[in-house]
């Protein structure tokens, strides 16, 4: 059991790329982290760094208290779970499990016990003969945990352990490393890059792009006050809308028509005069059917038309479809969004906007339809800075300045834990 | 892995972090030297036997040294040169050398296609017909040439009898025609297993697809196939091309050069063996080493050829 | 119905293409082993199976050391050359294959150069060179060469099998407590052996197959190998030509290739194709 604080790690490769930059993060002992971001953010490198797989170039790594910068994975006393499981395929699974134990010269009869006991957790007692070539993808899967299991480690770190698994087991297996993570209480350091797991899995999730941390925040937080436009953009399915937008006199003027200004977001936005362009977020639940909505809440928001492209019908809801002048909301963190989901450049001015609504909806394929939009709901943000400005002066002023542009701003309710502006503390638990 | 361990407990993380600023990781330098350490000794034996010799071949190539007359060794600058190009011998050696190596190479190239094809494409016996053809490249050559020396021996083989008691090694262009037919047995089973292994990159969806699209055999194989075997074609027939200009075995069993049938290799062996002459040997064998760069160079910056193994640095 | 006739008559000219291709492959090998079980008269007549059999061409030349020498020679010489060959290659693949360092180019451009290299460049510079420092007609005098030549080989096969050895399996073995030793030795070897041991094989069929520096660096049984004992063969008197005893050891020499060729045939194909194509 040990706490793993990461200070101002950095990563440099010899050819003078930056993988990883600053990077701080204190996690607790016990707690369950995700380390999430699109592919080539810095997550797995700063993983492997954990590991002692790959050389600190700066900064200090802390395991349980000691320094670890220049340990040997061996010296570390972590178990780690790979994408690719790497099993040996010239072991049984049994070999498998025990090979960490038989390395550290523990007695076979203490080596039996614990390869059969996590085998009996894992539900692998009777593939322990086999070799790994004749388990199915689930199988090697939890033979991987296993042999992180068994050692009975300070810390499990995961890179990517489910993205090798089809859609259906890898929720299953969601489940399970979620139970066994509870079960056990060890610290557990887990990357990722598919939204859903971090928002499922984790105690706080750490979000990184190119190499920097965006923030880090309980998944309900992280949803609900993205510190910045690619936080927003990446956390959430379907992800969130993003319009161009003007701020006015009392409103910002978008394509769906002025959203009204209403208490504090009208304080944060006034000072900086009318005239300003910002990039307004709406998440897909915001929306709804025009026809639907009480009238008593109906003057929080605006109604407008739209001409329903594709609608969706899951059962329990809707999803709506429809296209609208978007204005200009040229950010690199949306473009970067856009490729790393495969999606189209979204430059030109032209969106598909997403609306989840109420399955009770009469709206169908080809309407035009009327909608409405909850504009207390909306995530204002700066389109140079990326920052999101809903949040501008809700807790204290100190946190909003991080190294590309606001490390979790968001974190400034967790105390005084902190005290580097880019350092996030654990929650208490 | 570093085992720096300054790091004490309270104060000295600062000066560890300077120290790592370096260009070079300690764990990179750690790299380096041990894929330096791993390489060295294979180095070292291949310009041990190869560089130097080749060195001391050029110093020697000036020189007149023939070994039945040691005490006349003299320097004589470029003459051994000058004695080499303007023998007929060499010419004549020269020009069989290519001529079995374009003729047999070509040859080589088309058999092996359609061996790589009747391996890649046949229904069944895929097994056997790959094992009958490892047997001729396994076969040790010197071997073989016994067998295609007797066979053409008039009165004693039967290819000799199968065509009125001939005796094609006592004739110039017969005899090439023999060694040709001997080196294309040998190495045919070679080009194909190369072509083979680049047939079978050609992905066969794109097979089917040229099938809709309406393309028969022929065209299937002249527009899809072989444009995606190019690198592969290429990287064979340079092989191939560089073995064949070396060719001796062949022909030092099957006429031992005689009849006009000796190419440069058996020339410059008969030179060093026969006539005891280092400088002349010398300077034939860098006249030989000039000629297969040519043709590397050539293959590689002419007709683009991928040298193999240069996707292996770019990992 | 004409699906039918049409895959049956298919079969029909697989099978007689797959018989020519074997044929081809097979008949000059019959040949030479047809020579060796004939009868001093019986080689006179150009007839292909033997009119008269005899073993004895076999029991004369595996009783002289004019062949068993030879024999010995080309065992011994071939298996310290195949040894030392895969131990340097093996060490300078893996670097190739897994390390980072300047000069990885200038490796593999000089391995290329040397598998181009035309051997008779050599043998004159080689000569001298071995007479010079005591080599000449001495095991090592071939062992040597057959290293320097092999290792290309070697270098090319294994950096390509290295490189399909997934690495990560040596992460998982150091985070698992291991010394970067004890990952190579209890996880990279196992799975790298397959590709040494096909390595092993072609480097092997290289110096058993090798004519030219055998008979150039060697001038006594002392270390002349068995190919280059062929072309010294006397028959029983100085006037026969000792064409059914010359047959009969190419038979013997033949016959470890054609059972290793049987056994490795996969490893073998693996092994001359590994790295040729990709590019």
């Amino acid at each position: 059991m040990a706490e793993i604080v990461l200070d101002n790690i950095t990563k440099r490769f010899p050819d003078g790329a930056l993988a990883v930059n600053k990077i701080s993060l204190d996690i607790a002992d016990g707690e369950f982290v995700i380390l999430v971001g699109p592919s080539g953010c810095g997550k797995s490198t700063t993983l492997n760094m954990i590991a002692g797989l790959e050389d600190i170039t700066e900064g200090e790594l802390r395991i349980g208290g000691k320094v670890v910068n220049n340990k040997t994975p061996k010296d570390r006393d972590i178990a780690m779970v790979f994408q690719s499981y790497a099993l040996y395929p010239h072991m049984t699974v049994r070999e498998n499990m025990g090979f960490a134990l038989k390395l550290a010269k523990t007695p076979q009869n203490v080596i039996n016990e614990k390869v059969e006991e996590a085998a009996r957790i894992l539900d692998l007692t009777q593939h322990l003969d086999r070799r790994p070539a004749n388990l199915s993808g689930g199988q090697r899967q939890r033979v991987a945990m296993g042999r992180a299991i068994v050692r009975d480690p300070s810390a499990f770190l995961m890179d990517e352990p489910l993205s090798n698994l089809d859609a259906k087991l890898r929720v299953q297996m969601r489940t399970e490393v979620s139970r066994i993570q509870r079960r056990l209480g060890t610290t557990m350091v887990y990357v990722t890059h598919d939204q859903t797991e971090a928002m499922t899995l984790g105690d706080r999730v750490a979000v990184m792009r190119n190499g920097l941390l965006q923030q880090v925040a309980s998944p309900q937080e992280l949803y609900e006050r993205p510190a910045n436009l690619f936080v927003a953009g990446f956390i959430g399915s379907p992800a969130m809308n993003f319009l161009g937008g003007t701020v006015e006199e009392n409103a910002i003027r978008t394509g769906i028509g002025d959203i009204p200004l209403t208490g504090r977001l009208q304080q944060v936005l006034s000072r900086s005069g009318s005239g300003r362009d910002v990039i307004v977020g709406v998440r897909p639940e915001n929306f709804e059917d025009a026809s639907s909505v009480p009238a008593d809440v109906r003057p929080h928001g605006i109604t407008f038309q739209a001409s329903i492209d594709v609608l969706e019908s899951l059962g329990s809801e809707k999803y709506i479809y429809f296209t609208q002048e978007t204005g200009s909301v040229d950010a690199a963190e949306l473009t970067e969004l856009a490729r790393d989901s495969g999606r189209a450049d979204t430059g030109s001015g032209e969106a598909t906007v997403v609306a989840r609504l109420d399955p009770e909806t009469r709206i169908s394929e080809g309407d035009n339809a009327e909608l409405w939009v909850d504009g207390r709901a909306l995530h204002v943000f700066d389109p140079a800075t990326g920052q999101n400005l809903t949040l501008g002066d809700s807790g204290s002023p100190a946190s909003s300045a991080g190294p590309g542009g606001g490390a979790a701003p968001a974190q400034a309710d967790a105390g005084a834990a902190g005290q580097d502006t880019g350092s996030a503390a654990p929650p208490p638990r | 892995m570093t085992t720096t361990t300054e790091a004490a407990p309270g104060g000295a993380t600062t000066e560890v972090a300077k120290g790592r600023k370096a260009p070079l990781s300690e764990g990179a330098r750690a790299e380096r030297r041990l894929g330096w350490l791993l390489c060295a000794p294979a180095v070292i034996v291949m310009i041990a036997v190869t560089a130097y010799p080749v060195g001391y071949a050029v110093y020697l190539s000036l020189e007149r040294y023939n070994l039945e007359l040691p005490n006349a060794v003299k320097f004589i600058g470029l003459a051994n040169y000058g004695a080499v190009l303007s023998s007929s011998y060499w010419w004549e050696a020269l020009w069989v050398t290519v001529l079995i190596s374009v003729v047999s190479v070509t040859i080589t190239l088309v058999l092996g296609m359609l061996l790589a094809m009747v391996m890649h494409r046949t229904l069944f016996g895929r097994g056997s017909v790959r094992t009958a053809a490892l047997i001729p490249y396994g076969i040790v050559t010197v071997a073989a040439a016994y067998g295609w020396q007797y066979a053409w021996t008039p009165g004693q083989g039967y290819l000799s009898a199968m065509f009125n008691n001939s005796a094609p090694l006592t004739d110039q262009f017969k005899a090439i025609g023999v060694i040709v037919l001997a080196e294309i047995w040998k190495t045919t089973p070679f080009m194909a297993l190369l072509l083979l292994a680049g047939l079978s990159l050609v992905p066969e969806d794109l097979q089917k697809a040229a099938m809709v699209d309406g393309a028969s055999g022929w065209q299937r194989f002249v527009r899809i196939t072989l444009p995606l075997m190019k690198p592969a074609i290429l990287v064979a027939v340079l092989f191939r091309t560089l073995d064949s200009f070396r060719i001796f075995d062949n022909i030092f069993i099957l006429t031992g050069g005689n009849n006009g049938t000796a190419s440069v290799s058996i020339l410059g062996y008969n030179n060093l063996f026969n006539a005891l002459n280092l400088g002349i040997g010398s300077a034939i064998s860098i006249l030989i080493f000039i000629c297969v760069a040519i043709i590397a160079f050539v293959f590689i910056k002419g007709f683009g050829t991928a040298a193999p193994g240069t996707d292996i640095g770019k990992r | 119905m004409a699906a039918v006739t049409t895959t049956s008559r298919q079969k029909l000219g697989w099978g007689a293409t797959n018989l020519v291709v074997i044929a081809l492959a097979l008949i000059p090998v019959l040949w030479l082993a047809s020579l060796s079980f004939k009868t001093p008269t019986a080689i006179l007549d150009p007839s292909f199976v033997p009119a008269q059999w005899t073993w004895g061409n076999y029991t004369q030349i595996l009783s002289t050391t004019q062949f068993i020498r030879p024999l010995i020679n080309s065992i011994g010489i071939g298996l310290i050359a195949t040894l030392i060959a895969v131990v340097l290659a093996s060490m300078a693949a893996y670097a190739v294959a897994r390390l980072r360092f300047p000069g990885k180019g200038v490796l593999i451009g000089m391995a290329l150069l040397i598998a181009m290299f035309p051997a008779i460049s050599l043998v004159t510079p080689m000569f001298s060179i071995e007479r010079a420092i005591g080599l000449f007609n001495t095991w090592p005098g071939l062992i040597i060469p057959y290293v320097a030549f092999g290792l290309p080989l070697g270098i090319y096969t294994l950096s390509a099998f290295f490189r399909e050895i997934p690495w990560e399996l040596e992460k998982a073995a150091k985070v698992d407590g291991a010394t970067p030793f004890q990952a190579f030795v209890k996880v990279i070897a196992p799975l790298a052996a397959p590709g040494m041991v096909t390595t092993a094989i072609l480097v092997f069929l290289f110096c058993w197959n090798e004519f030219l520096f055998a008979i150039s660096f060697t001038s006594t049984l002392a270390s002349r190998t068995a190919p280059a004992s062929l072309a010294y063969f006397s028959g029983s008197s100085q006037f026969t030509v000792p064409t059914g005893p010359i047959a009969a050891a190419a038979v013997v020499i033949t016959i470890p290739i054609v059972i290793f060729v049987l056994f490795f045939q996969r490893r073998i194909v693996a092994g001359l194709t590994a790295g040729a194509v990709k590019g």
